[in-house]
């Protein structure tokens, strides 16, 4: 079977990969770059677990085909972090008790990030909204909508 | 939000001392940074040099005679390197438990449920593989099936095991039937209860088959290898189930498998059994290679889970005063395609959050074509306390009686008998019960428009078997292995037990879930018993260990052992006349002293504390749409003890959404033919972030005093009460009380328009 040769940026890093045409980026970025943050929990977008920014915006990786990535700059959880500190809603999910189960977590904080990207200040209903493609079955979201309000607060106001 | 300062100790334990270091305190988990960064391996995360992709070919039919299965064309497709059907594996037993699970993971003659695994290939990629599996040509006998419970307990029903006689009924019944079992429980007299009663009401109740909906779908990756030994990676709640069960389907020893728990992705009781493992592990044996397979979100809709639908028909009887004396029960719960325990487990919780002189309860577990029920946080218990906290909220109304003081008025205590016979130890209801009516949220006014409605939750909570290992490092650290997957945050708890009683800071202290060949036999992470009864494992061991560090500093300074006290995380000299001795100086001298140290303790856990919890919600009713918004919901629960209040809350709040979810929207809707038709998120529709208000708890500690922190808990009961609250607070709003879940829009609407008319 032909394979399409993919260049894109993954969190900032110039990566490449073969792909069969079909696949999904989340499979891509899963089984060919490693990226194992990016969950499937449903494959038909209704779930979030594979959240990702792509060029910008809030995706679905398991709606994306693969070669439809090719030149697009993507965010993954794995690329929330510098070397040495957290991104603040990974410190305020920590602090904030908003993983039980955690298959979740990277969609969250990538529709987070995508969020407060846009809009620094949300209110608790802008926040619930933005998140509300995205799946939890263990928080109830009361301690997930905390965190990413505690989060945009830091972020406003850096120490 | 300051969650990262510890607020001060809230816990009791058993023996009335309080201000503990570090139980009650809220630390970072220790998993916790991986899960941020998106490093944390899941089952569906590991990839073996080699390895190929399981697809399980699923019956399209809900009941059918397999006839043939022709695998030739699947084989010689490409990338294809095994493929097996049922007559790969050992037969089953005529019937029981092992038959049951054996027949689960794939069928053999008869096909019970559309979903039901038939073959299975392993291929190259997933897409060979999923390619493969379709071009296995089955040929089906189509048999008559049945959907529903009134269906299933017809007298002319479709029999789905001809050798399946009804339990509990006497004379054994001559015919097979759907009905797998009766149970009853009974108390006084009924007849009189309800002749003497100045109120009496009766209702019929119905609530719909849900799935647990955990986010991650069943996945594993199995490698066996040319001497038959299995290394299994697996999603579950329970490692040691995953290796006896796969054990007893292809009718291996135990010790031919490992397994090694993988972070699991959520469970909610939906991981206590398993469903592919046995396949995967045919499939490398076959092949050669490892194998990994992971559900797809479809299949784990048709195929795995759920929590059974249920109706139940209740009549209770109360005076004047608000006293309920009588009930009587008969409630008839789903199976799934083979028999379970859910009607028995109903008919013990329907009416325990009272007080009763008559009782009657009689349940029947029904078998019909669905997949085979399987726990959801509390089994059982939340469509039995729909219906009789609905009926209680009607006699509150009809005597005048706010319905939380009515309640109060017909709780248990400590030394009442129990619906199903043994005395109730210390329980926490009443408190619970007065938490919320001293709430800010209860003690608030209602808003224009809205609904308010309470209900109360039972769940028993379970022991069982755990061990836990305690190894103290060179450098004063410990780390604490356990055999409870950790699917809510129990690593943390097990740390901050064992920092409390070592006197050693809790970020000190790695716990870690061990895998089959590590650890000691722990049974399954069910029952809200990790916390409870493998915490009280870890408590054995760190006290184990304590006697040796004691022993330790009575070497190194020369002296009688019961010199030597444990304080603080030091080995202090009674007498005082040795400076005291940390922790870490032991461990750095262990060597000297007679060698590592660690310690084990395995036990089977008695005691466990019941759970009970009462929640309030208020809710809106679009009166043109049917849609019920919740406005404002709180809940109080008994922890006993809660060791990680974050996590406990977690708990609280997590169950109580699935609630809202139960008695709001979710339901299994099955086309005439037998086909789920909404098995995706989209149409099964669990709730988002954005129809829900925060949840604000109240953690009530009544301890358990058969753990030595007091430990309940807390995993389950939460899910209870939701359903009743619903059902209780649209009441309020609209005047019209709906007992059929769930309160979706159309049936809302429909229920507004019939009061209407």
């Amino acid at each position: 079977m032909s394979r399409t040769h993919v260049n894109c940026e993954v969190n900032g890093d110039a990566v490449d990969f073969l792909t069969e045409d079909g696949e999904s980026l989340l499979n891509a970025l899963r089984d060919e770059l490693g990226l194992i943050g990016a969950k499937e929990g449903c494959g038909t977008g209704d779930c979030g677990a594979c959240s990702v920014i792509m060029n910008g915006r809030l995706q679905c990786a398991c709606l994306i085909f693969a070669p439809e990535a090719d030149g697009a700059a993507i965010t993954t959880c794995e690329g929330l972090a510098s070397a040495d500190e957290l991104h603040p809603l990974q410190q305020c999910f920590l602090e904030g008790a908003a993983l039980q189960c955690g298959i979740c977590t990277p969609g969250f904080l990538i529709a987070a990030k995508a969020l407060l990207d846009e809009n620094p200040d949300p209110t608790e209903t802008e926040v619930r909204y933005a998140l509300a493609g995205n799946l939890c079955r263990c928080t109830g979201y009361d301690k997930i909508v905390r965190s990413v309000l505690e989060a945009a607060v830091q972020i406003r106001t850096p120490a | 939000m300051s969650t990262t300062e510890a607020p001060p100790s809230t816990g009791t334990n058993g023996n009335g001392a309080s201000g503990y270091r570090w139980v009650g305190t809220r630390p970072v988990r220790h998993d916790g940074l991986d899960k941020v960064a998106g490093k944390a391996r899941y089952a569906a995360d590991l990839n073996l040099p080699g390895m190929l992709y399981g697809h399980i070919l699923r019956s399209p039919h809900p009941h059918a005679r397999i006839v043939s299965i022709d695998t030739s064309a699947a084989e010689g497709m490409p990338g294809v390197k095994a493929v097996v059907t049922g007559a790969d594996f050992p037969e089953a037993p005529p019937k029981g438990a092992t038959r049951n699970l054996m027949c689960t993971v794939i069928a053999r003659d008869t096909v019970l449920y559309s979903g039901h695994a038939v073959a299975a290939v392993a291929a190259s990629t997933r897409r060979e593989a999923k390619a493969a599996a379709e071009a296995i040509e089955v040929t089906y006998e189509l048999l008559p099936h049945v959907l529903n419970i009134s269906d299933a307990m017809a007298d002319d029903a479709p029999v789905l095991h001809d050798n399946l006689f009804t339990r509990g009924v006497e004379p054994r019944p001559t015919e097979p039937s759907n009905i797998a079992a009766r149970t009853v429980y009974e108390r006084g007299d009924v007849e009189q209860g309800f002749a003497e009663a100045d109120i009496v009401i009766e209702r019929e109740f119905s609530t719909q088959a849900v799935h647990q909906g955990y986010i991650e779908p069943h996945a594993c990756v199995v490698d066996c290898d040319q001497e038959g030994k299995a290394v299994i990676w697996a999603s579950s709640q329970g490692h040691f189930m995953v290796r006896s069960s796969t054990a007893t389907v292809l009718g291996w020893d135990t010790s031919r498998i490992k397994v090694i728990p993988a972070e699991i992705g959520g469970g909610f009781g939906g991981k206590t059994t398993i469903y592919i493992e046995p396949v995967a592990a045919l499939l490398s044996t076959k092949s050669g290679r490892p194998v990994k397979i992971v559900m797809s979100r479809e299949d784990v809709f048709r195929a795995t889970g759920p929590a059974p639908g249920a109706i139940i028909k209740m009549k209770v009887g109360a005076r004047d005063d608000g006293t309920i004396t009588t009930a009587k029960a008969w409630l008839a719960y789903e199976n799934g395609a083979f028999q379970g325990i859910a009607a028995m487990l109903g008919c013990m919780c329907v009416v325990s959050a009272y007080t009763l002189d008559h009782l009657y309860v009689e349940g029947f577990d029904v078998v019909l074509n669905r997949p085979v029920n399987v726990a959801y946080r509390a089994p059982s218990a939340p469509a039995a306390a729909f219906a009789m906290d609905s009926m209680v909220d009607e006699i509150a109304e009809r005597v005048g009686i706010d319905p939380i003081d009515l309640r109060i008025q017909n709780c248990p205590s400590q030394g009442d008998p129990t619906p199903y016979g043994p005395k109730w130890p210390m329980i926490g209801l009443r408190e619970c019960l007065e938490a919320i009516r001293d709430s800010d949220h209860y003690q608030s006014e209602l808003p224009e428009g809205q609904g308010r409605g309470v209900a109360s939750g039972f769940w028993f909570n379970i022991g069982e078997a755990s061990s836990a290992t305690v190894n103290l490092n060179e450098n004063g650290t410990a780390t604490v292995i356990t055999g409870s997957p950790d699917i809510g945050g129990s690593r943390a708890s097990m740390a901050l037990m064992a920092a409390e009683e070592l006197g050693l800071d809790v970020h000190l202290i790695q716990p870690v879930v061990g895998d089959t060949e590590v650890v000691g036999f722990t049974d399954v992470t069910e029952g809200s018993r990790a916390t409870f009864a493998t915490g009280m494992a870890v408590v054995e061991a760190c006290r184990d260990l304590k006697e040796q560090l004691r022993k330790r500093a009575a070497k190194t300074w020369d002296c009688d052992v019961e010199e030597v006290e444990w304080v603080d995380g030091s080995a202090v000299h009674g007498p005082g006349e040795q400076e005291p001795l940390t922790l870490a100086a032991i461990t750095g001298n262990a060597k000297r002293t007679g060698g590592p140290l660690g310690a084990t303790a395995s036990l089977n856990a008695r005691g466990a504390g019941p759970a009970f919890s009462v929640q309030v919600a208020d809710v809106s009713v679009d009166q043109e749409t049917g849609r019920v918004t919740v406005e404002r919901y709180t809940t109080a629960q008994d922890a006993g003890t809660a060791i990680h209040p974050s996590y406990v809350e977690g708990q609280m709040q997590g169950g109580v959404v699935q609630g809202i979810g139960w008695a709001l929207n979710e339901e299994y809707i099955y086309s005439d033919d037998g086909n789920l038709e909404n098995p995706g998120f989209l149409d099964y529709r669990i709730p988002v972030a954005s129809d829900l208000p925060m949840i604000e708890t109240c953690i009530v500690e009544v301890p358990n005093p058969s753990h030595p922190y007091g430990v309940r808990g807390v995993g389950e009961v939460g899910i209870v009460p939701p359903l009743p609250v619903m059902a209780n607070a649209v009441a309020d709003a609209t005047g019209v009380r709906i007992s059929d879940l769930p309160l979706s829009p159309p049936r809302v609407l429909e229920a507004l328009t019939a009061a209407e008319s």
